[in-house]
């Protein structure tokens, strides 16, 4: 591995992505140092999901560098080498192996050998199996662990996808719309929930709901046409006349 | 869960279709050797070498659902790597006949020697040793598998896509091996077989063993292909079907799975297709038509994708109905037939027909489990 370059746990440089002359992204860049947990929010269109495809993989930016602790050049690797680096991802509509139990998701996605040799031979340790059931109590989808994920509510997968991300244990969790079509105490429920992994656990969290990022409490980064346009705590970025005419449109 | 992953594969479904299978294999053979013509319980041999042609079907029906139904990897091409194993066995037959020919020819077989081809072709070298044509029968569909997945999968080709490419490669080797100068007996294909390892092909008892060779070579794939789905590399097999770019972002190299799965499924198709050819006692390129593969797959949408057992049967209820079908009036219209066949399938019975029982024998004990307040674990509502 090269030297470290730069102390970040997530480092954006510049980055800029076009599709057929649209720019999603222009110039992006952003800073996430470990530990922290950042909430990035705009209007549609403004860019945030490229951004999330940027880092894992699924989009290589046209220019521009994208660092992972420092020492990874992500923008050469594929999704599952950014995976084993350790960055999770949970999507914007909840995705989950609809066929396989609740258990059986968290299971699979479990930090282990993933090869298929290995999963061949696989055996459930003790180990893994207490791991699930932590999780499951903290994803509270305790009761349900053997039904099949498709049977499940909308807010129940959401729970259940950001269980999976905890199961992988990354060092990095990106979390898109984890909220969107929830009810409000789910919503609460999901807000506690973020802020317990964010203790250990560096956290990026894209979301539309102003009263969800408020709730967080934590800096604010917002997005406008592939690029930021503010950067603060939520008041600051509220408060910032740019941003209002962003979102209440010109 | 905790068991090891073979113990997981044998529930008790695995094992009663092993157990009727076995049975078949057992009784089968025996009502066709040990009892005199005249008994109403002799099986007579034409019979015998039928069924194992079903049987031989199963398994390649078998290979493709562990790829389609598991995988979600639909090839529109299995009856290549099929054609292939039974060539690389129709090639030891072949080497087998000595100066038996026409042409009496120790070495050569008769159609090069009628093609005026001065000597044997190097990749016809080995195929006199049982045991090498055995390994090639394994070696050329799985390697052609490995390559083309290799590329295909790495290149992220899915769907329908990879369906057409895998058309085109049956269809393309098809070609290839109608042409005489392929050295593989042109459109006659191969035939006119004498011995199988010193035993007559023609012979009953070789009959009765072929067959039963058929069946222990099904129920072993069957073994093989539980231990795989009932396995955790079973489960990611299913997670990339249903959801393949969230199963790469949970850091599983996808593509090595679907290599691994579908180079693994060409072997097996290549082992049917070498049982498939000396009971049949022929193989000619038109096992490469597209037809027969879209056919494979038709066994495998009316017995049930992703049951397993569902291919085994499915294979032998439509091969079924084609021998009553195509021997009797209705002849002209057996396609008619094959064709409504998929299309009712598809329309009012997806899952199938052992995928519509288990859906429905499911359905039952979840309303007994909740009739007799046993459900709180396997079935409670939704908290909202």
């Amino acid at each position: 591995m090269d030297a470290r370059t730069t102390s970040a746990l997530l480092y954006l440089d510049a980055v800029s992505v076009s599709f057929d002359g649209f720019k999603a992204l222009n110039d992006l860049s952003l800073t996430v140092e470990a530990g922290e947990m950042r909430a990035i929010i705009g209007p549609n269109g403004a860019g945030k999901t490229t951004m999330m495809d940027v880092i894992t993989g699924k989009t290589r930016p046209d220019k521009g560098d994208v660092y992972f602790d420092g020492s990874h050049d992500l923008t050469s690797l594929d999704e599952t080498q950014i995976a084993e680096l350790g960055i999770g991802r949970k999507f914007q509509k909840p995705t989950v192996f609809e066929m396989h139990t609740v258990e059986d998701n968290l299971r699979l996605a479990l930090k282990d050998d993933r090869t298929a040799r290995a999963t061949l031979a696989w055996r459930e340790t003790a180990a893994e199996q207490a791991r699930i059931g932590e999780i499951l109590g903290v994803i509270r989808l305790g009761p349900v662990r053997r039904r099949v994920a498709g049977s499940l509510s909308h807010g129940q997968k959401q729970w259940l996808e950001i269980g999976m991300l905890l199961a992988q244990d990354p060092k990095l969790l990106l979390v898109d719309e984890p909220v969107a079509g929830l009810t409000d105490v789910e919503t609460h429920q999901t807000a506690e929930l973020l802020r317990e992994i964010a203790r250990v656990k560096t956290v990026v969290v894209v979301e539309h709901d102003m009263t969800f990022v408020r709730e967080l409490g934590v800096k604010v980064t917002c997005l406008h046409e592939g690029s930021v346009l503010a950067e603060g705590t939520i008041d600051q970025v509220s408060a910032n006349e740019r941003v209002v005419e962003v979102y209440l449109g010109r | 869960m905790t068991s090891s992953p073979l113990i997981r594969a044998l529930d008790r479904s695995a094992v009663t279709f092993i157990l009727v299978l076995v049975a078949i294999g057992v009784i089968v053979p025996l009502l066709n050797l040990a009892l005199p013509p005249s008994s109403p319980w002799h099986v007579p041999t034409y019979l015998v070498a039928l069924w194992g042609k079903y049987v031989c079907y199963a398994l390649l029906a078998l290979s493709i659902d562990l790829i389609w139904g598991y995988c979600g990897i639909l090839s529109l091409g299995h009856g290549a790597f099929f054609a292939l194993g039974g060539y690389a066995m129709g090639m030891y037959l072949m080497r087998q006949i000595g100066t038996r020919g026409v042409y009496a020819d120790p070495i050569r077989p008769d159609f090069m020697v009628f093609l005026n081809w001065p000597e044997l072709p190097v990749y016809w070298y080995g195929f006199q040793h049982f045991a090498y044509a055995a390994l090639m029968v394994l070696l050329v569909p799985g390697l052609l598998a490995f390559v083309f997945g290799w590329f295909a999968f790495r290149s992220r080709v899915t769907g329908v896509y990879l369906s057409i490419i895998t058309q085109a490669l049956t269809y393309a080797l098809m070609l290839g091996f109608f042409r005489n100068n392929f050295g593989f007996g042109g459109n006659n294909g191969l035939t006119d077989f004498k011995d199988i390892l010193g035993f007559n092909v023609q012979a009953q008892p070789t009959r009765a063993a072929l067959f039963a060779i058929s069946v222990a070579a099904l129920i072993l794939g069957f073994l093989i292909c539980r231990t795989i789905v009932a396995s955790k590399l079973g489960m990611v097999l299913i997670s990339i079907r249903d959801a393949e770019s969230r199963t790469r972002f949970l850091g599983y190299r996808v593509e090595n799975y679907k290599l691994f799965v579908f180079t693994l499924s060409a072997c097996m198709a290549g082992v049917a297709g070498a049982l498939y050819v000396p009971q049949v006692g022929i193989i000619n390129p038109s096992e490469f038509a597209p037809g027969n593969s879209i056919e494979a797959v038709i066994w495998v949408a009316v017995g049930g994708r992703g049951t397993l057992i569902g291919a085994v049967l499915g294979a032998a209820v439509v091969n079924y109905g084609k021998t009553t079908f195509t021997s009797g009036l209705l002849a002209p219209y057996w396609l008619f037939v094959l064709g409504s066949l998929f299309v009712l399938v598809t329309l009012l019975l997806p899952r199938g027909i052992v995928g519509t029982v288990r859906h429905y024998r499911g359905a039952w004990r979840e309303r007994r489990n909740a009739a007799h307040g046993r459900g709180a674990q396997a079935a409670p509502k939704p908290a909202e």
